[in-house]
């Protein structure tokens, strides 16, 4: 492999790693928030030692997603030094601004977990609360600061000199809506479903269990909403794409062909030497339709372009459509809880809580997927039609040595916390222990 | 009016000093955890746990700000600095994830003591080396044997910059510098008479280290840094605030008065800090890239102050909550509760 692959590698594996510490850090303290407002409205302890429990795998979790991210912000440039002595005054304000909302996040974060005897039940709540508020602002800058990749705007290039940066504008790029929102959406949907999933694995062995029925009921009304939301904020992503990103569409379809009644692929398989794509359910027009809202409308596709511009095809379609697989599921999911719950069988449908089981890991494999659609999808570029991903990369030699480092402090690390949520949150005995 | 780029700089200087301040003390705790002995051993440790738990990662987050204003503000330092000092970052990265997750998985983890010894070996260790690679990479900056491009062999370019005598020393210089913040602050912290002792003699021995290698990374220092450290015009007044510092330091804690002395060896951190950038100015990275020549346009530069300074509007008054809650003083008259929770 060549020292730009094993930076890509290093770069996506961290990116990966993070991910799932960064969203769970962005929804875990909603989570356990509403725990103990429930436990100050009711008075009932199961909702405390849920709040506890909660509180304590958020502790585990923030601190290593805090960790992760500033591996992050050094790899950047460790990496990608190139890239961020032109990104860097031009995306820098929402990173600054990110910094602050970590800055809260940590500091209320910190007041919650060890401010349980110190601070007012109000206070305490609204602790919790500010950490929920400033993670949710953080994964939005990050987010904008990705989507200017996608669709780089706010400088002007003379050379290789950048001029005329605007900051603002560039924070306010064309992918940043979208982006941010399916984002937020991917957050909240693949941590509610994760947890309900685990107290459903309990609820099917005790399906009268209090402790547990509350936290599947906070995980559900976490998770299901957004997950019912997710396919508008996708379209809407996707749209943008089609927009601003043509090839990066063509590749998540499929789409060799430039044609018009293009159809929407299910599936398949895209055989970028033959230039086709084998055993996908097709719908004729659907793709057209979805794209410009007419069947008719020409989609063009990867033969009108150059093949060094390419995406690696065969990975973002796949990736594209496991993520939309995922989503469709998620979304038939919320209704079917919605049924279930009018009905009310939420505790009581065996095939409802399966489902829940089933489904844990979905929403994260669909994040990861989404975000290797987004990533990959822009590839050659860096910066789309600015900058190549290969003159980015640092000059330093020997990058294997690096990848193989951060490879096997992650996999410890993804261990080591696994084992331990497992044993402080999930098995400990519900009782007094602080 | 004050150049951008110049306030900018200050900015900068700020958060590394806060940086040094409180997350450099954090590194010095994990310090005198590796180093703790004698009877008291477990109840030194709880204490520096203690102190460090709720704030930790607030305190980690003024390097990341840094970094931020590094990259957004001075963008040709930040890709000369994460290009050729790739290596001793890479260590600082790996001291820095070990250190965070350590430390939250012994507080956070099952009530057994070999996992509890486990991991706060583990932190201890990362804690410790850290500093060193945080030095070095500043002692690289100051030196000057950065190539201008990456033209050479492995070695010549991307390790002689960083590994040498004198970066080595200011990383020693750096470790010392917290383990001595540390072991002051937690005077304050302790629980217990035995375990204020045991800290103010830390603090007091570890004074004369920091003062040791001071003299050690002046005398390694190339004779044009030397001469920056030791002759500009800012130079003199803040080596002689740095000594008086370091002095009445040593006399408080002698006689035992813990707040004021951990009011001078901040200051004394301070100074030092302000001392080497002082001297490093107009360098941002000795003896090619300026300050000037390394600015990112000043209308972006100027954008940032003003994220900046609304930002510290959310920051300032959040910080001081977290502290007066959790500070020496909210501790005051309260035991230890051991283990943290």
């Amino acid at each position: 492999m060549t020292d730009l692959l094993y930076a890509r590698w290093q770069m996506g594996l961290s990116l990966a790693f993070h991910i799932v510490f960064a969203v769970i850090g962005m929804a875990m303290p909603v989570m356990m928030v509403a725990a103990e407002a429930a436990w100050v409205r009711s008075g009932r302890a199961e909702y405390l030692e849920l709040a506890r429990r909660w509180s304590r795998g958020t502790a585990i979790l923030f601190a290593v997603g805090a960790v992760s991210g500033t591996v992050l912000s050094f790899e950047l440039g460790l990496l990608w030094p190139a890239f961020m002595e032109v990104a860097g005054p031009i995306i820098g304000m929402p990173f600054s601004l990110e910094g602050f909302a970590f800055f809260l996040e940590a500091i209320f974060l910190g007041l919650y977990l060890y401010g349980w005897q110190k601070l007012s039940p109000p206070a305490h709540i609204a602790a919790g609360v500010t950490v929920a508020i400033g993670g949710a602002f953080s994964g939005a800058f990050v987010v904008a600061a990705n989507a200017w990749m996608n669709t780089p705007t706010g400088f002007r290039l003379v050379g290789n000199t950048v001029v005329d940066v605007d900051p603002v504008a560039a924070m306010f790029n064309a992918a940043a809506g979208a982006q941010i929102v399916h984002m937020l959406l991917a957050a909240y949907a693949a941590v509610g479903v994760a947890v309900a999933g685990i107290h459903a694995w309990f609820l099917l062995k005790d399906p009268l269990d209090q402790f547990h029925r509350r936290a599947f009921t906070i995980a559900l009304i976490v998770g299901l909403p957004a997950s019912l939301l997710q396919p508008l904020a996708g379209d809407w992503a996707a749209g943008v794409v089609t927009r601003t990103q043509p090839v990066k569409l063509a590749a998540l379809e499929g789409q060799f062909a430039t044609e018009s009644h293009a159809p929407l692929r299910l599936g398949g398989l895209p055989d970028p030497e033959a230039r086709v794509t084998r055993y996908a359910v097709e719908i004729p027009g659907g793709l057209s339709l979805l794209a410009y809202g007419d069947p008719a409308a020409t989609v063009v596709g990867l033969n009108d372009v150059p093949r060094h511009l390419w995406p690696p095809v065969t990975a973002v379609h796949l990736a594209f459509q496991v993520m939309v697989g995922i989503g469709s599921w998620l979304a038939l999911l919320a209704v079917w809880a919605a049924v279930t719950q009018w009905r009310g069988r939420l505790f009581a449908s065996r095939s409802f809580l399966r489902a829940m089981v089933f489904s844990t890991a979905l929403g994260f494999i669909a994040l990861e997927a989404g975000w290797m659609v987004t990533e990959l999808g822009r590839q050659p570029w860096a910066i789309q039609g600015v900058m190549k991903t290969a003159d980015a990369v640092t000059p330093m030699p020997g990058l294997r040595v690096p990848f193989a480092l951060f490879t096997l402090v992650y996999i410890g690390l993804a261990v080591v916390v696994a084992r331990l949520i497992r044993r402080t949150v999930l098995e400990t005995a519900p009782a007094g222990a602080r | 009016m004050i150049d951008a780029g110049v306030a900018l700089s200050l900015v900068l200087l700020l958060s590394l000093t806060a940086y040094a301040l409180l997350g450099g003390a954090d590194y010095g705790g994990g310090v005198w955890d590796l180093l703790a002995t004698g009877r008291a051993a477990e109840r030194q440790r709880a204490t520096i746990a203690h102190a460090i738990g709720p704030v930790w990662e607030a305190n980690h987050v003024w390097l990341i700000v840094a970094i931020v204003v590094l990259f957004t503000g001075f963008p040709r330092a930040f890709a000369a600095v994460s290009t050729y000092l790739h290596v001793p970052l890479l260590l600082v990265l790996a001291g820095i994830v070990f250190r965070g997750s350590a430390f939250v998985f012994r507080a956070y983890g099952p009530d057994d003591p070999r996992h509890e010894r486990f991991w706060g070996r583990v932190f201890a260790i990362a804690s410790s080396a850290t500093p060193v690679f945080l030095g070095v990479v500043v002692g690289a900056i100051t030196e000057g044997r950065l190539p201008e491009r990456p033209d050479g062999a492995f070695t010549q370019i991307f390790v002689a910059p960083w590994l040498t005598p004198f970066s080595l020393a200011v990383g020693a210089f750096a470790l010392a510098l917290f383990a001595y913040l540390a072991a002051v602050y937690l005077t304050l912290e302790a629980g217990d008479d035995d375990v204020r002792a045991a800290f103010r003699a830390r603090a007091l021995i570890s004074s004369l280290v920091v003062g040791i290698l001071a003299a050690t990374v002046l005398l390694l220092a190339i004779a044009d840094v030397r001469r920056a450290l030791t002759t500009s015009a800012w130079a003199l007044p803040l080596h002689v605030a740095t000594a008086a510092c370091a002095v009445a330091t040593f006399a408080l804690l002698w006689v035992e008065r813990y707040h004021a002395a951990r009011v001078t060896a901040a200051a004394q951190v301070v100074f030092v800090l302000w001392g080497w950038a002082a001297a490093q100015y107009p360098y941002a990275i000795r003896p090619h890239l300026t300050v000037a020549a390394a600015s990112a346009p000043a209308n972006v530069q100027v954008l940032l102050l003003q994220v900046l300074g609304v930002g510290a509007l959310f920051l300032v008054p959040s910080l001081l909550y977290l502290f007066g809650i959790f500070g020496p003083r909210g501790q005051q008259g309260r035991r230890i509760a051991g283990r943290i929770r």
